[in-house]
């Protein structure tokens, strides 16, 4: 689309300093900060307990054997190891004590920022809950924070510690001296050449196996949500063709993966060994020049293992921190989505009491432009709009009145509905209920009174009271059951196994679509609103069932208002007052007498397409 | 526990016998050059460094020697552990690769009620957790076979060196070996429950974050992330339990190497000055001490994996010894035109379905009531029939019969005249089509999704579309048919998905086709128009939809009206409306509300 930039770079490929992060990171959790000095004072005693080991084997031989060949001196040797002895036994406690206060740290500020995001994303408008996101939003309170524990845990503490001990090792080395310290760093440099080059080609080998994963895991859950069609068309072959390819690719790129990761640990062993053969050589030469004696030689072969280690330990520790740093820039990229349909709290209003009256004040509406990374939910928040679906509705609805809202698919009703609910926020103009505008109301008070039914009502996995009373949780047995009869389901109720106890199943899945909606309307019922708005909600009820509920809905007694987006046009026949929608635009409003009568208006033209499929049989 | 995971590592040794060979080669390469290399600093200890220290001049050849030895051993021992890696790694992948061909073949070969059982969450973990963790344990296999060697190794030098080094030697590798078994067996149940809390916590974000909408127009987003908070707080308590396991043992692990290495110092130093040990000898066992601490980790890994990988494939082998086999006969279901079809008094009940984990087991075997109680009605060829009846019925029941979704309890059901199961597996699906009333599409293009693969021509695919009232948005989109739809489709509305899977089945001519209530999401005036122009293009097939609307039962010929599981009145339109007092009332609702 010329004009206008709707490509944002992808999570991924996007440059951010991942040092700003990690800051910002911190600053979001300040739980991680608590105790922190304490844990670093224990992680660098831990560490320079890594260099016991080689100074207790320089002072044995140099000074309880004489250097191998002089006078051996029991006593001093055992004092020596005695006290390295001590040391060790120091270090273990300290390095315990550091992995279960780090455990507890991060562990407790990981469950506060998992619990802080999920309830940011339920506040989060629903333009950014868009159904081709949700996998994407889920995977940031579990995977991507999960991604960040087992860093900080493991990879995290053995990236500092590594990097301890290398600083321990060099500096032990440096004090012994600094010639063969020299000369153990000259040997890694090409070693780190080497190194960097696998790495660069196991970064890109890791990230395929990713995708493949992620290819075979769609495949999968197709084959198993869509095991019915599969049957049905009896495409198993072909689907088995495509399963087998995912499979044979992920084994491919893992196996790719694995001969880069192993090559990379024999030139580890290759590395270590050069070093020590540097170190007998030049150590050799200088010991008989007397410039070195033997004990510091040996310790040296134990400092090159000291040194190499963590070397090896960072270069596999670094892929982790990349993805644990990606995982958490995620993380604060969803928390950085403003709520654009945000509470306005304390200095919101609640809407007057009393039977409800809407008012549309010259409402425009546009969605965002849909983004190039659909899948990346920030980046709903940086684009720009698309065209307006919505063009300047004016319009009053008095109290208690049964709206219907008509009008072809993209025509503007759903839009209509969800601004009513305040799901978002009008492009330009006002949705105003008893004269205040909905951007003032609280959402306490605008969810007591106003309650939409969607067109797919989710259910939890629980009984179909549970699901109930998620409309109204204190709602008691008795009240449970007046509903149900009020809206005339207890037929149906009592047609289950165990009426109000009966398990709807992972997303309700138990229970036929027709059911679903039936406890949501349920549930929506007994919130007890003054507006209620349903968006076909009752699509998939027989038609029966669906003049009693709506019957009910209507709550007529109560001066409740309903406005109904309407499927089938059954529902414009009984309404009070009927809105025609078409292309965005608000064509024609009044009662479906007055609207038949008016033979050219679109709403006649609909009407009779409508009938004529039932024409044929009265 | 331990018996059944080693039958599982013979079992893996047996399918992957050549990257095991591989492994476990490299590993004792490996193995045999950690020891060579503690050897080779010891003797270069005694025979180079010494020497130059005492007699200040440098023995080059024996230098050059020792050099070469130290590279040497060095190239053995890379190649041994590449060897190691690479070979475990051929070996655990292909075994995954393997063993998730065999899940998912066994998944599209076992009946839908198998599937029914089963939740979603569980099966896909199945084909993918539960296959990797079952061969989690092949992965340090090889290396604890080089430990192995390493350890034999040590001892045997041990022994011939020195009996108190030797006794050193004895006491700290057991008590290491034993806390290392133990650190696992402590981590491992509460390991598991962490990893089902993690199950848990996405289970609930996954449950939650869908309903998104309707937890924000009930307003219960606070008690929704209170809900949430529970198990993640419950996740974290577990973790923080992992964290002090893992903080008691860890240093002992680290620590006891050491406290060794410094016992052959003094008790080495003793001996080299009471007998015949040299420098260079203790020097090579404190090396070796070194070396050998972080490889012996991994047998109490390996131990520790053993219950996990016993659990994950108790899960698969589940899967692959399932027996619940739907069989298929050899008869031809071929013929002119549509196909008569007949249900001879058809009784089934819904198996009980699984349960998602972490929430309770259902109760009461609560599918039992619900289903077909002895339904007979037939339809003759060619005819058009609907299946009339209230929500939860059994309509859509019969629906799924029909293609063989599920097979009766009791009773038949006739193509015909054969009985369903007599129908070869592909004859059901070259005759019969059904179109669901939620229309799964793949993530694959609106062309594929309309041909399944099957042999049709560009030409077949747009005929089918128009007459699904599929083509003008079709035409719209970015790539027409070429287009992708996305994940489940996601990038089209509730309507176009429904067109799309029309036209899927009407592509296929079928001599059946059934229609659960296919059309409910699209616009009255499209409806309209899909069966004003199924009525004209006078199919040939048998066409049996599930249906309130009157615009689809006018399609009909016959009515039949299903109440509580049982066919309750059968007959045109216009004889039940007259005789049939439930079925007048269910139909003209509508109208009758006006009334009102």
């Amino acid at each position: 689309m010329p004009g206008v930039t709707t490509t944002v770079p992808s999570t991924d490929g996007r440059r951010t300093n991942p040092w700003e992060t990690v800051k910002r990171g911190l600053a979001l959790s300040p739980e991680l900060r608590v105790g922190l000095g304490w844990t670093v004072v224990l992680a660098l005693i831990a560490t320079l307990g890594r260099a016991v080991v080689p100074i207790a084997v320089q002072r044995t031989i140099d000074v309880g054997l004489g250097g191998g060949g002089g006078p051996i001196d029991l006593g001093a040797t055992v004092r020596i190891v005695a006290l390295a002895g001590l040391a060790v036994l120091l270090t273990a406690g300290t390095s315990g004590a550091m992995n279960v206060r780090l455990a507890r740290t991060v562990e407790t500020a990981l469950s506060s920022l998992r619990v802080g995001t999920f309830r940011h994303i339920q506040d989060l408008s629903m333009l950014h809950q868009a159904a081709e996101q949700r996998g994407a939003l889920v995977s940031r309170v579990t995977s991507d924070i999960d991604e960040i524990s087992r860093f900080m845990q493991w990879g995290g503490v053995n990236l500092i510690t590594s990097a301890g001990q290398l600083l321990v090792a060099v500096a032990v080395m440096a004090v012994y001296s600094w010639r063969m310290t020299l000369v153990v760093l000259a040997t890694f440099v090409p070693f780190v050449a080497a190194t960097r080059w696998f790495q660069v080609r196991l970064t890109v080998a890791y990230r395929t196996v990713r995708q493949r994963v992620g290819e075979l895991l769609g495949i999968l859950a197709e084959v198993v949500v869509g095991a019915p069609v599969v049957r049905a068309y009896g495409i198993e072959s072909r689907t088995q063709g495509r399963l087998d390819a995912a499979i044979s690719n992920h084994y491919q790129a893992s196996v790719t993966a694995g001969r880069l990761s192993s090559s990379l640990s024999g030139l580890g062993e290759l590395y270590a060994a050069s070093a020590t053969a540097a170190v007998l050589v030049a150590g050799v030469l200088w010991v008989a020049a007397g410039q070195l004696t033997p004990g510091t030689v040996t310790a040296f072969f134990f400092l090159v293992t000291l040194f190499v280690q963590p070397v090896r330990i960072a270069s596999e520790t670094i892929n982790e921190a990349q993805t644990a740093v990606a995982g958490w820039r995620r993380v604060l990229d969803v928390l950085d989505i403003e709520p654009d349909v945000a509470d306005p709290g304390e200095d919101g209003r609640a809407i007057p009491p009393g039977p409800i009256a809407i008012r549309f004040d010259h409402v425009s509406f546009a969605y965002p432009m849909v983004p190039a990374e659909r899948d990346d939910p920030s980046s709903y928040a940086r684009a720009p709009l698309g065209p307006t679906v919505l063009h300047d509705v004016d319009v009053d609805i008095a109290p208690q009145t049964r709206v219907a809202v008509v009008g072809e698919t993209g025509s503007g009703k759903t839009t209509f509905a969800k601004l009513l609910t305040r799901l978002m926020d009008p492009v330009q103009g006002a949705v105003r209920l008893n004269g205040i505008d909905l951007r003032e109301v609280t959402f306490q008070s605008l969810r007591d009174r106003v309650v939409m039914v969607p067109q797919d009502g989710m259910l939890f996995d629980g009984t179909i009271a549970e699901n109930v009373r998620h409309g109204d949780p204190g709602l008691s047995d008795e009240r449970l059951e007046v509903a149900f009869i009020e809206l005339g389901l207890m037929e149906w109720i009592e047609s289950l196994p165990d009426r109000f106890g009966t398990e709807v199943g992972e997303r309700g899945t138990e229970l036929s679509s027709g059911e679903r909606q039936l406890v949501a309307v349920a549930r929506a019922y007994v919130a007890d609103p003054d507006l209620l708005v349903l968006d076909e909600a009752t699509s998939a009820v027989d038609p029966a069932t669906e003049v009693r509920l709506q019957r009910a809905l209507a709550g007529l007694t109560r001066g409740r208002a309903t406005v109904t987006i309407a499927h089938r046009l059954s529902t414009a026949e009984a309404a009070d007052e009927v809105l025609v929608f078409d292309d965005g635009v608000l064509v024609q409003r009044g009662t479906h007498g007055q609207l038949v009568d008016d033979a050219s208006g679109p709403y006649a033209t609909m009407h009779a397409a409508w009938r004529s499929g039932s024409a044929s049989l009265r | 526990m331990f018996r059944r995971g080693f039958t599982i590592l013979g079992m893996a040794i047996r399918n992957r016998p050549e990257p095991f060979a591989l492994g476990a080669l490299g590993a004792a390469l490996y193995g045999g050059m950690t020891v060579a290399s503690a050897t080779v600093i010891g003797s270069v200890t005694d025979r180079v460094v010494i020497p130059a220290f005492e007699a200040s001049v440098v023995d080059s050849g024996l230098l050059v020697v020792g050099v070469a030895l130290v590279l040497g051993v060095a190239i053995l021992k890379a190649a041994g552990v590449f060897w190691r890696r690479y070979g475990a790694h051929l070996m655990q992948q292909g075994l995954q690769a393997h063993y998730r061909r065999q899940v998912t073949r066994q998944y599209l070969e076992l009946p839908i009620a198998w599937h029914r059982r089963h939740s979603t969450g569980q099966l896909l973990s199945n084909a993918n957790a539960d296959v990797e963790s079952a061969f989690f344990t092949i992965a340090p296999l090889p290396m604890s076979i080089g430990v192995l060697v390493m350890l034999v190794a040590t001892a045997a030098l041990l022994v011939v060196t020195d009996p108190f080094l030797t006794a050193i030697g004895f006491v700290v590798w057991p008590i290491l070996a034993f806390v290392n078994w133990k650190y696992q067996h402590s981590m491992q149940a509460v390991a598991t429950e962490a990893q089902q809390l993690r199950a848990d916590v996405s289970g609930v974000a996954h449950e939650s974050i869908d309903a998104a909408l309707v937890i924000k127009t009930l307003g219960r987003e606070g008690a929704e992330t209170e809900r949430f908070r529970g198990w993640s707080d419950g996740l974290r308590d577990k973790m923080i339990e992992l964290g002090r396991i893992r903080g008691y043992f860890d240093p002992i692990i680290e620590g006891l190497p050491n406290l060794g290495i410094m016992l052959v110092l003094a008790v080495g130093a003793w001996r080299v000055q009471t007998s015949g040990l040299t420098t260079g000898d203790l020097v090579e066992f404190a090396y070796l001490f070194g070396l050998l601490g972080l490889p012996m980790r991994v047998f109490g890994w390996m131990l520790g994996e053993l219950p996990r990988s016993v659990v994950g494939w108790e899960r698969v082998e589940q899967v692959l010894r399932a027996e619940a086999e739907q069989r298929f006969g050899t008869a031809s279901g071929d013929g002119r035109a549509g196909a008569d079809v007949g249900l001879e008094q058809v009784v089934f009940t819904h198996p009980d379905s699984g349960h998602t984990p972490g929430h309770r087991a259902h109760a009461h075997d609560q599918a039992s009531e619900r289903g077909l109680t002895g339904v007979s009605f037939d339809v003759e060829a060619g005819t058009t029939i609907a299946i009339v009846g209230p929500t939860g019925s059994g309509k859509s029941t019969i629906a799924a019969l029909l293609v063989r979704l599920f097979d009766p309890d009791a009773g038949g059901l006739l193509f015909d005249g054969t009985d369903l199961r007599d129908l070869a597996r592909s004859e059901l699906s070259d005759h019969i089509a059904v179109v669901f009333q939620e229309p799964f599409l793949f993530d694959d293009t609106v062309g594929d999704n309309i041909t399944l693969g099957g042999g049709f021509s560009d030409e077949q695919v747009r005929e089918a579309a128009a007459l699904a009232q599929a083509d003008g948005f079709i035409e719209q989109l970015e790539a027409g048919y070429a287009t992708r739809v996305g994940e489940r489709g996601a990038t089209l509305s509730g309507g176009q998905r429904q067109r799309i899977a029309l036209a899927r089945g009407l592509i296929r001519r079928p001599r059946l086709l059934v229609l659960d209530d296919a059309t409910s999401a699209v616009d009255p005036a499209v409806e309209e128009r899909i069966l004003r122009g199924l009525k004209d293009a006078e199919l040939p097939f048998t066409v049996i939809v599930v249906a309130y609307r009157r615009s689809t039962i006018a399609m009909a010929d016959q009515v039949v009206f299903v109440e509580n599981g049982q066919v309750s009145a059968q007959g045109p339109h216009q004889e039940l409306h007259d005789t049939v007092r439930s079925y007048r009332e269910l139909v003209t609702a509508y109208d009758r509300r006006q009334a009102v």
